[in-house]
């Protein structure tokens, strides 16, 4: 507590010139140390999932045909001649080749586009019905009796199940208009943004109540703020902390929930590749290759976990109780 | 107490109605055909005579009903009839399943054990893993202890148990070979050798299920005794002279189980939808393995049955919860 005390005495111009409520949110982020790594973690995984493509050489989709196909297929890593001398590696395919000759890192990387691409939609999606509800039933009266009902009968739905069948049940139509891939993609999308915006919805309903008794909004009601300037200018910009706590802790859900229906096989087409696809794919010969299964799952599990460590970060760093200065 | 009680039960009533009500609509969109396997020489009346034998052919509210009537009045006097003999449920419908052609509940009755086992299990481990860790972890704040206590519930919460469990084949089925992949359901215990079998089985199911719940009920359980250690009668309790085993152990946890209590209620259902994952990872044949194939078969009345009883189950442990919580806490009131 004290160095940071001095520290702040030492820096005061330059605090005192860029001083805003992010800007303390940001000094206080940056103390909690797993939230910057996760940071830094995610941003790599960013990096890597949308820039590897362009710097990496080989293609996902290629699939290699005659002699190629028996000398490129079921590759090993680089890393395997480490303890077996004998084993099939290139540099060429620094994490082998799958079983079709196609390149492993290639298709992680691509698969981590999609899978991110996901998680990030989806949690919008989410976010914003989350949130539009719980403005609504938080400011309006009249709507937070049947809004909340609507969210508790959503709480008491079974979800994995449910999804399995909408999957199931919507995959050809969407397919029809938006092709095999963008299909599935608006599909999952759409299910997992309508299945997980209640958490948000309660606490922003929670904290619009709060917000409602407090002076300012007395203040602005008495100057003769209609409804959806109020909400707009006063409301919403004071509930964004918890909003963006959940967005992180969204992703995650998204991306888990992706890759679970991946793999349980209700995912993206078989030649699609996605994390939890690629994990799926591999689980039936993971005796012999087993880092077709480590690697994207090591992928999922460490952009889930830099994730839920940057919520962490932001739910301390957006309480002013515990910022300490 | 009881008139609440009574109070929520007659809410989940017309709360499950609905449920069901949007799951057998969403059914009603499905695609398939019950007669697609049926061979095409067989003539279409005697199709349309097959298909009103599965009860289909009828318009959606009168199927609807239909449905209610079997799995609320038929199916309770059949499970009557098996317990005690008597012959309520003779002649009459119950929930057939287009798979089998066989009553969805028998199929169900099979599979529960494999699943409330392996579920179970993990449960009561996980449990009894969280609470000593959550504990700890808090009387002892900010200690090594604590920080990895911290990073491996924040690691089992980012492990997808799809993750975990092939990883945990991969280790200790693959390399080391200690623990086969595949749970088998037929295996029968009787003696002492068939029981070490049965739990060797057991081990990565339900390490994998039990990973994912303790990291939720340790990180709950420790801030909930973060919570209670701030408390002003914390400090009274030491200014006693109380000993510090009898502060944290008695005083400190009795309050922080409260809601610790309910979360573990709460999660029971939510298990049951994990244990979908799991189930299909160890290919253990219980009722979530049962729910995949069941859709992947376009088998609906199997999938409305199996989705309903997860969503009773929600809906039953939540009011668990509430009253669970209303009877621990006396400052909690629901008049």
């Amino acid at each position: 507590m004290t160095e940071i005390r001095e520290q702040d005495a030492g820096g005061k111009g330059v605090a005192e010139v860029g001083r805003s409520q992010w800007w303390d949110v940001w000094r206080q982020f940056r103390i909690h140390r797993g939230a910057l790594v996760g940071m830094m973690v995610f941003a790599l995984i960013m990096l890597g999932v949308l820039a590897g493509p362009l710097v990496y050489w080989n293609d996902p989709q290629f699939v290699p045909t005659g002699r190629d196909f028996i000398k490129l297929r079921d590759m090993r890593p680089v890393y395997v001649t480490l303890w077996d001398t004998g084993a099939k590696v290139s540099w060429a395919h620094p994490l082998g080749t799958d079983n079709l000759g196609r390149d492993i890192l290639a298709r992680l990387l691509s698969g981590g586009q999609v899978s991110i691409a996901v998680g990030l939609t989806a949690m919008l999606l989410s976010l914003v019905i989350g949130t539009v509800v719980g403005v609504l039933a938080g400011y309006f009266q009249r709507l937070d009796g049947p809004l909340m009902r609507l969210t508790d009968l959503f709480l008491a739905l079974p979800l994995l199940p449910l999804l399995l069948v909408a999957v199931l049940l919507f995959r050809a139509p969407l397919s029809a208009a938006f092709g095999p891939e963008g299909g599935i993609f608006v599909l999952i999308v759409t299910l997992v943004g309508i299945t997980s915006w209640m958490q948000t919805a309660r606490i922003v309903r929670g904290d619009v109540l709060a917000l409602k008794e407090r002076e300012f909004v007395l203040a602005a009601r008495s100057i003769g703020t209609s409804p959806p300037k109020m909400i707009l200018r006063h409301v919403l910009p004071n509930v964004l902390s918890p909003i963006m706590v959940s967005a992180t802790l969204g992703i995650a859900t998204a991306i888990i929930t992706e890759s679970a229906l991946s793999f349980l096989g209700f995912g993206f087409p078989p030649d699609f590749p996605t994390w939890g696809k690629l994990l799926f794919d591999a689980v039936d010969r993971m005796e012999l290759y087993p880092e077709r299964v480590v690697w994207p799952g090591l992928a999922i599990s460490l952009t889930v976990l830099s994730v839920n460590y940057i919520g962490d970060g932001l739910r301390d760093a957006l309480d002013p109780r515990i910022r300490s200065h | 107490m009881l008139t609440y009680t009574i109070r929520r039960l007659v809410l989940a009533v017309p709360t499950l109605l609905f449920i069901s009500l949007v799951i057998f609509l969403l059914l009603e969109l499905a695609p398939g055909d019950p007669m697609a396997q049926v061979p095409l020489t067989v003539p279409p009346e005697v199709k349309e005579k097959m298909r009103e034998a599965l009860g289909l052919g009828q318009p959606v509210h009168i199927r609807f009903t239909k449905w209610l009537h079997q799995f609320f009045v038929v199916e309770p006097m059949v499970l009557a009839d098996s317990l005690f003999g008597t012959a309520f449920a003779e002649g009459n419908q119950r929930v057939i399943s287009w798979q089998t052609r066989s009553p969805v509940m028998d199929i169900v009755i099979q599979r529960i054990p494999q699943t409330l086992w392996v579920v179970g299990v993990a449960y009561v481990v996980a449990v009894l893993i969280a609470l000593p860790v959550g504990i700890y972890s808090a009387y002892r704040q900010y200690s090594i202890f604590d920080q990895a206590g911290t990073f491996i519930t924040m690691v089992g919460f980012a492990i997808p148990p799809f993750f975990s469990g092939v990883l945990a084949i991969v280790i200790f089925s693959v390399q080391l070979g200690w623990f086969p992949s595949i749970y088998n359901t037929t295996h029968v215990v009787n003696d002492w050798d068939s029981f070490l079998v049965q739990l060797k089985q057991m081990i990565l199911p339900v390490m994998v299920l039990a990973l994912q719940i303790t990291s939720q009920l340790s990180r709950f359980m420790r801030a909930s005794m973060l919570d209670n250690l701030g408390e002003d009668y914390v400090r009274t309790a030491r200014a006693k002279g109380l000993s510090e085993r009898t502060v944290v152990l008695v005083h400190v946890l009795r309050n922080s189980l409260i809601p610790v209590v309910t979360v573990i209620a709460l999660g029971v259902p939510a298990i049951f939808g994990g244990a979908i994952i799991t189930e299909q990872v160890f290919k253990v044949n219980g009722i979530g393995h049962l729910l995949i194939t069941a859709i992947q078969a376009n088998d609906l009345p199997m999938v409305q049955t199996l989705t309903f009883i997860f969503a009773v189950l929600i809906v039953l442990f939540n009011l668990v919860a509430d009253i669970i919580y209303g009877i621990l806490d006396p400052r909690i009131r629901y008049d």
